[in-house]
Formats: C-alpha cells, sequence, structure tokens
C-alpha cells in the first residue's frame, strides 16, 4: 500500500469522475523518460499476459517498471482502481512523421456497461508539440455507450483537448474516454505508451478520503449564482462539458452522480437535485383535515 | 474541362432547432483540394446550422426525433443533432 499523502483527494476524483481523465504533466524524471525510449529503441518492452497483477509485470531493470513503482504513479493507481491491479495489455503507439492523416475517433476494447471502471495509463516520454499530433481526448465522454470505432464520423467537438506537453507527462483515462491519436505534422517520429489497469476490488473510497464530511451531500439552492461560485465537489461535477447538447448535457451529470455514488458509498448524494427529484415517490397517504 | 464534385458538412448542434450553437463538426471534401481528418480544428466552421445556409451550404438531411427506447432514457450515446449539409464545387476534370 501506498503512502497516504500520495492519493488522490476528493476533488481530483470528483474531476476524474466528471471529465473522465487527470493529468499530471512532468511527472517522471528525465532519466526514466530516456531508459523508456533506449528500451523501445532496444526492440520494444515485454508484457506480460492479461490479467496479471501489476506487482509481477516489468521486473527489474524495467524502466516502465520503475515508471509504474514510483509513489507518485502508485497513488494514482491505487486512487483510482486499488492495490496492485491486474494488467490488461500495453501498447506503444508509434506515428510516422508527416503521416497522412489521423486515427479516427474511438472508445478502446468493446461497448462497456460497467459502473466498475478500468483506466488507461498514458505516458508520454518526450515533448510533444501541437504538430506533432499527440493524443486527441474528448472530456466527459466516458459515460457514452458507444462501440470503438462507431464515432470515428466525428471530426471535432468544442472543448476537445489535443495533448500538448512536456516530457514525462501523464495521462489517466476512464476507459470509456473518447480519443484518437492526430496527425504527426513533424519530421520525427512520435512514441506513446499506454497501459490499461483492471481493478481487484471494489472501487469503494480507495483514495484519500480525509477531506470528505457531511457538507458534501448536503442539498444547496439551485438555479443561483451560488450553486457555481464555490469549487466544491458538486460544483465540479455539475459543470458542462463545451460539447455537451443541451438536453444530454444533463442526463452526463447525472451518470456523474451514479458514479460519485457508487464510489462513495454515499447514495443521498446529489447534485443540482437532479436525482431526488425523480426518486421522490411518497407512498404514504395524505392524512385528512 | 469542368466537373462538378460534392462537400459534405456535419454539424452537431446544440438541440433539435437548426438554429442551434455548433457542437461538433466534419467535413468530407470531394474536390480533393483538401483533407479534413480528426482533431484538425479547435474551431466550429460556423456558429449554428443556419450560418451554414446563409454561406451557401444545402442542407440535406435533418436528425429525426426518436423518444428514447424503454429503460433507456437517461443512457447517453451518439450526438443526436446531426444536421448534414452539402455544397457542389466545380474543379478542373
Amino acid at each position: 500500500m501506498v503512502d497516504k499523502q500520495y492519493l488522490l483527494n476528493s476533488k481530483q476524483m470528483a474531476t476524474f469522475v466528471a471529465r473522465g481523465f487527470l493529468r499530471f504533466d512532468e511527472l517522471i524524471p528525465q532519466e526514466i523518460n530516456e531508459a523508456v525510449m533506449a528500451e523501445i529503441d532496444r526492440g520494444g518492452i515485454e508484457a506480460a499476459p492479461a490479467g496479471t497483477p501489476l506487482s509481477q509485470c516489468y521486473p527489474e531493470p524495467s524502466s516502465i517498471g520503475h515508471l509504474l513503482r514510483m509513489p507518485e504513479v502508485e497513488g494514482v493507481i491505487q486512487s483510482l482502481v486499488g492495490p496492485d491491479p491486474l494488467f490488461d495489455h500495453q501498447a506503444i503507439h508509434v506515428r510516422q512523421p508527416r503521416q497522412g492523416s489521423a486515427q479516427g475517433l474511438h472508445g478502446d476494447s468493446i461497448i462497456d456497461t460497467r459502473m466498475h471502471f478500468d483506466i488507461q495509463l498514458m505516458y508520454f516520454p518526450h515533448d510533444v508539440p501541437l504538430a506533432m499530433g499527440g493524443t486527441l481526448l474528448l472530456p466527459g465522454s466516458h459515460f457514452r455507450r458507444i462501440n470503438e470505432m462507431d464515432i470515428a464520423r466525428y471530426q471535432n467537438f468544442l472543448g476537445q483537448i489535443p495533448m500538448v506537453c512536456k516530457a514525462g507527462t501523464i495521462l489517466v483515462l476512464h476507459h470509456g474516454i473518447w480519443h484518437c491519436g492526430r496527425r504527426n505534422e513533424t519530421d520525427q517520429v512520435r512514441y506513446m505508451f499506454k497501459v490499461r489497469l483492471n481493478p481487484r476490488v471494489r472501487q469503494l473510497r480507495l483514495w484519500n478520503t480525509e477531506d470528505l464530511d457531511g457538507s458534501v451531500s448536503k442539498h444547496k439552492a439551485i438555479f443561483t449564482r451560488d450553486t457555481s461560485a464555490v469549487e466544491d465537489i458538486q460544483t465540479i461535477l455539475g459543470r458542462q462539458e463545451p460539447w455537451f447538447e443541451d438536453a444530454a448535457g444533463r442526463l452526463e451529470i447525472v451518470n456523474r452522480i451514479k458514479l460519485w455514488r457508487f464510489l462513495t458509498g454515499d447514495n443521498n448524494f446529489d447534485v443540482h437535485y437532479w436525482l431526488t427529484r425523480l426518486e421522490n415517490m411518497p407512498e404514504n397517504l395524505a392524512l385528512a383535515a | 474541362m469542368k466537373q462538378r464534385r460534392q462537400k459534405v458538412l456535419v454539424l452537431y448542434l446544440g438541440n433539435s432547432a437548426l438554429d442551434s450553437r455548433v457542437k461538433g463538426w466534419s467535413l468530407y471534401d470531394g474536390t480533393g483540394q483538401g483533407n479534413p481528418t480528426t482533431g484538425d480544428s479547435d474551431t466550429p466552421p460556423y456558429a449554428t446550422g443556419v450560418d451554414a445556409l446563409r454561406d451557401g451550404w444545402r442542407v440535406i438531411q435533418f436528425p429525426q426525433l426518436i423518444p428514447p427506447y424503454p429503460n433507456m432514457e437517461y443512457t447517453t450515446s451518439f450526438q443526436m443533432y446531426e444536421f448534414i449539409f452539402e455544397k457542389l464545387e466545380e474543379i478542373d476534370g
């Protein structure tokens, strides 16, 4: 178990629930970045069979093992999928120079209706400028029920994020996030290492929950300016993405409420009264006056 | 000799009204003059669907309004308000 100081806090978890990703810029030191690049150039990075506990993958002297065993990385992993998750698969994505077209937008694997979730760590071992075509991701797309490349027709959305970062940056994605590799318009090859991890424990309060108190679940005044003035859990979970349609954007908040309830065990939690209103189905009879 | 080729613009709007805001967009270019692809722009070509009409695009498909399937009322999936436009442009054959 990693020390508590390296675990995510509740606002970071709420951000993951709302947007489906977290990014940690320049988290990995340059000596590991260089070692990983060298390992890739020597012929790749050996993968374990799917379903292997992560603690048994990437034995010494693996540079990816060094990365995954950094307490800062272990803390993120443990907060989201618990200690010693299962290794699912890895991929080394290579975008050749001047590659003519981007990958189609997609969700990985196949349609996945679980409340439980896997994470995908994307690691960028070198600087990625905009022209190099880093991963494109669509924040808040992780609840959409689609099957892999069904969405390849969509080229651009308001609020999409083209990954531009310095070497050593880590992106952690919910398995359902829509993403793709963009066109590489430079003369350099671009590398990105990805690993998918599955939880082995119920995803319940796995992060540092010391900052969670009863005020998180208290109903607030709705349709007032006050509800968005304070950056708290409900505000984070109620914030719309620019690409959300007017009506479906409200359903996305409901999706977030359900996942937050699942992760905290707090079945009274709500944002903006969206679910409490629907759950109000009184059966008691009014007394005659 | 001049020949005509089709350009197709797909706009994903905020609701079922053609004058609602553009949320997403795709372009397919049959003239061979461009090569639009995923993630190549952060700025929509038009603010609304009607703005595309005013620029000479012809709308060729409106999205149908389909009630949610039972038990799927709270499920989100594809963009619902997909409007398809075309322009015919002349190229040198």
